[in-house]
């Protein structure tokens, strides 16, 4: 039976150093959800709690009805896929899927049957006696993954499965463990810190930084609605403007850009003062006036091409430009001006990074 | 608050294996070494505490010449071993050296072959009724004597030289071959690039192989025993003082013990601070060519290799074939044939097997507590595991006499008296030997994928079911390779056994000793081959095991 995931103000400390600083989750069953964020963010700390390899300093965590905090990690009946696969070594393929069916005690038909079903689901059947040193990259990575489904855990762990194949092997990886995650509808916990596996995998993704959660949200919600610079920031690329803003009481605001470009905004609420705007490379054009500048550098990229465009005040920009929709390449040191629609970029608040905008 | 209490506290598998460990190491390493302190600091000449045992020892020639002959004896051999090993492990490292493979074989089996057997091959080569000896007198000369200090120094040399081939040859084939094109390509001839680049780069292992050869030269006692006849140093003193005391009171002996512990500390903390310090972490992404030589360039650069095994390796054939010599008691020869082995047979048999016996019983627990430690040191780390760990590793560079000293006073008296009896022998031969599968199996377990044994804990096997079934199954190979090497010791072993047979106990290595000082040559020849054939046997099994990975060093 798959499980939701319950975790309320997780806390890790390792000496004097706070690595999880109260985190929440609420994991629905079924889900495919994904803690994202750099390297030292904490995300492994957190999945590794939830399998019981780290100990809990503080918090509650939850399969469905159950405390699990005290549980040891052998009898949390979790499937955990490893960075680097962790596959036995001494064993054969079936036999390292067959180890978790032995530990249960299932009979031993069963047994066959299942390690056999699994090794079809993942596409290496055909591989069933090899040793491991015998296989690539990507076949190890399906052994790995038959191995941790195959018990039917109520949870499955995933902590950067991908990060050790090549670029190409890693796109298909993806979307092989995507599909089975939907047809076996086993709750799975997903680690990376790759933005793009994140949004293309996930049904829902928590941004994580510094031990804390920036933002938890789809991942179209994420990439549209990013909550703060620093996911703005970390998810895609954004182009980061300083501005003024001054607001009446009905939260509509003037938002002012150097006083190089005046635009109207609505906000969440009445708010004056220092801004800071985000907008995504495609989210800016050029136009017959806005912020003036001058294009430095154009990259053709098939569907887009990518401007990198110099203010007149010295800040750089990534303008994207879809060439579905111009047939007009930019030459290098162009005057341009820049511009793009209040309703869709994000603004916040300058010192507290508190998003503003709708 | 009752409830809590006993919650805190849940003894589980390892803190009970890391207590019973801890208690072992107490009685048998701990409490010897305690009592040889306390004794060397008392005499029947002088009441209460004293420093008179030392005193004595810096001021009677008798006793700190011992000390000047085995810095002496060390020194040199330090050095030669480096001159001979250094230019040897680059001529195999860099050239096509014909049949390098065997020979590297025939290296490691000179070093692991007993050390007294050099000692007593050289005797029957160039001793007073030698071979070598003999043809030269015929021919109206005088052959090199390998008596006193230059023969214990030839021999040590010959013996320990693999310990600085092994270190550097190492290190060679660790240097990306990047670092000396990067020298070349800023324009250094061949000779300077070796010395400013390929020098410096791996004089730490060189270093890290002198201070094996120096503190194995500063602990042998076969071979300056056998050789020595008025040059003595220190470990022989030990044993010369001991053996003229009374078992009771052995207070010199012990302060001895503590000199030459003293001595081996001073080494080790130089290793740490200088040594240590200055390895470098390299990335060896391709490590060197081997330069194709041709016609007599190869051979010219083959010879000396060759000659150095040859010599290196002599001993054991020269033991081989003198065991099927029969001799008359004036040491004419009487013909081929296997008295020696039928004399020794029905003499010393208890010897060999007592030998085998102890070295077995010795090597289970060698393996289990070997397994059961590495793991401590590796996946427990913290205050215990490190105590432990030095605490395990101290013998290893303790003279095998002053460990033998330590039981001895230590356990003929109460609360244990184990002197006399096989346990002794067993126990002695553990502490001693257990280093080998210890570094051999942590090192194997560091390299040790961890995320393995939580795989399997996460697909729901306890902690405890997985290291027996998954982690020390993985283990085994690394143990293994360890504990062939602990017990090629082990059988080899005289140091410690000379202090702790009795009678029913004695072993092969005692025996030979007590053979060839009774000058009965044969059975001592056909002694050492037995166990110079054994220790190869051995070898070749872990050289199989490992496919030729074995790492001695």
């Amino acid at each position: 039976m798959s499980n939701n995931v319950l975790i309320r103000d997780a806390v890790k400390r390792y000496g004097d150093f706070t690595a999880l600083n109260g985190v929440s989750l609420d994991i629905q069953e079924g889900e495919f959800f994904t803690l994202l964020g750099p390297s030292g963010c904490g995300k492994t700390t957190l999945l590794r709690m939830i399998a019981g390899f780290n100990s809990i300093e503080g918090g509650d965590f939850y399969f469905g009805e159950n405390r699990i905090n005290d549980m040891p990690a052998h009898k949390r009946d979790i499937g955990m896929v490893f960075q680097n696969y962790a596959i036995f070594p001494h064993l054969t393929v079936q036999e390292n899927v067959a180890y978790g069916l032995k530990a249960r005690s299932v009979p031993k038909p069963e047994i066959k049957k299942r390690v056999a079903d699994a090794l079809e689901l993942v596409q290496i059947a055909h591989l069933a006696t090899r040793k491991p040193s015998e296989l690539s990259g990507g076949q190890q990575q399906r052994v790995a993954l038959a191995r941790a489904f195959v018990v039917e855990p109520s949870v499955l762990l995933m902590d950067e499965p991908l990060s050790n194949l090549d670029a190409k092997l890693r796109v298909q990886m993806r979307s092989v463990i995507k599909k089975l995650q939907r047809r076996l509808g086993i709750t799975t916990i997903y680690v990376t810190h790759d933005q793009e596996e994140a949004l293309a995998i996930s049904d829902r993704i928590a941004v994580m930084k510094e031990g804390r959660i920036m933002q938890i949200g789809t991942p179209d919600e994420i990439y549209a609605k990013p909550e703060n610079p620093f996911v703005a920031g970390f998810i895609g690329v954004s182009n980061f403007l300083e501005c003024a803003v001054g607001s009446g009481a009905d939260a509509r605001a003037k938002v002012s850009i150097k006083g190089e470009l005046e635009l109207e905004m609505h906000l969440k609420r009445p708010f004056s003062g220092k801004g800071m705007l985000s907008a995504r490379p495609e989210q800016l054009f050029f136009a017959k006036d806005g912020m003036p500048g001058k294009t430095l550098y154009s990259t053709f990229l098939g569907d887009f091409i990518e401007y990198e465009v110099q203010l007149d005040d010295g800040q750089n920009l990534i303008v994207n430009e879809y060439t579905k929709d111009t047939s007009v390449i930019h030459p290098v040191g162009e005057s341009v001006r820049i511009r793009f629609d209040p309703e869709r970029v994000s603004l916040y608040e300058a010192e507290t990074g508190e998003v503003l905008s709708r | 608050m009752k409830k809590l209490a006993q919650k805190r506290f849940k003894p589980d598998f390892w803190f009970v294996t890391k207590a019973t460990l801890l208690l072992a190491l107490c009685v048998f390493i701990v409490y010897p070494f305690y009592t040889i302190l306390t004794k060397s600091v008392f005499s029947t000449k002088v009441e209460g505490i004293t420093l008179y045992n030392f005193v004595r020892f810096f001021t009677k020639p008798y006793y700190y010449t011992t000390l000047l002959h085995s810095l002496v004896v060390c020194l040199s051999t330090v050095l030669l071993a480096t001159a001979i090993g250094v230019p040897i492990a680059y001529l195999m490292t860099r050239y096509n050296i014909a049949g390098k493979r065997i020979l590297h074989i025939f290296i490691i089996m000179s070093l692991m072959s007993p050390p007294f057997i050099g000692a007593y091959s050289w005797i029957i080569l160039l001793g007073r009724n030698g071979l070598i000896a003999k043809l030269f007198s015929t021919i109206g000369m005088t052959a090199p004597t390998i008596y006193g200090r230059n023969g214990i120094i030839f021999v040590f040399m010959l013996h320990l030289f693999p310990y600085i081939y092994l270190y550097t040859s190492g290190a060679m084939n660790g240097i990306d071959s990047s670092l000396e094109e990067a020298a070349e390509n800023l324009g250094m001839s061949k000779l300077r690039r070796i010395w400013t680049v390929t020098l410096p780069v791996i004089l730490p292992s060189i270093l890290a192989g002198c201070i094996m050869v120096f503190m194995t030269s500063l602990a042998d006692f076969g071979t300056p025993m056998l050789l020595g006849e008025g040059y003595t140093v220190l470990p022989v003193l030990v044993y010369n003082e001991y053996m003229s005391e009374s078992a009771v009171n052995p207070n010199m002996a012990s302060a001895l013990s503590v000199v030459i512990v003293v001595c081996s500390l001073l080494v080790l903390t130089f290793q740490k601070l200088v040594v240590d310090r200055k390895n470098y972490m390299m990335s060896s992404l391709r490590p060197p060519q081997e330069v194709q030589l041709k016609g007599a360039k190869r051979f010219w650069a083959s010879f000396p290799v060759y000659f150095i095994t040859f010599l290196a390796f002599l001993p054991q054939i020269v033991v081989v074939c003198q065991s099927f010599v029969e001799r008359s008691f004036s040491g004419v020869v009487q013909g081929i044939n296997l008295s020696n082995y039928q004399a020794m047979m029905k003499r010393l048999s208890t010897n060999i097997t007592n030998t085998y016996v102890f070295s077995i019983v010795a090597i289970v627990f060698i393996v289990i507590i070997g397994i059961l430690a590495s793991y401590i040191l590796v996946r427990k780390k913290g205050k215990v595991a490190t105590l432990i760990d030095s605490l395990i590793m101290f013998p290893y560079v303790i003279p095998g006499s002053v460990l033998g000293i330590g039981l001895i006073i230590a356990f003929n008296r109460k609360p244990i008296i184990l002197v006399g009896t096989a346990a002794i022998m067993i126990i002695s031969y553990i502490i001693r030997k257990i280093p080998y599968t210890v570094r051999s199996g942590s090192a194997f377990l560091y390299q040790m994928d961890p995320y393995i044994e939580e795989a399997s804990i996460n697909l729901g096997v306890s902690p405890i079911k997985t290291f027996f079934t998954v982690t020390a199954r993985m283990m085994l190979p690394g143990i293994l390779s360890g504990a062939v090497l602990s017990w090629i010791t082990c059988i080899n072993e005289l140091s410690s056994s000379i202090m702790l047979y009795s009678g029913k106990t004695s072993t092969i290595a005692v025996a030979i000793y007590q053979e060839v000082t009774r000058m009965s040559d044969g059975t001592a020849a056909a002694l050492a081959t037995i166990l110079t054939v054994t220790t190869i046997i051995s070898l070749l099994i872990v050289f199989r095991l490992t496919k030729g990975k074995v790492k001695i060093v």
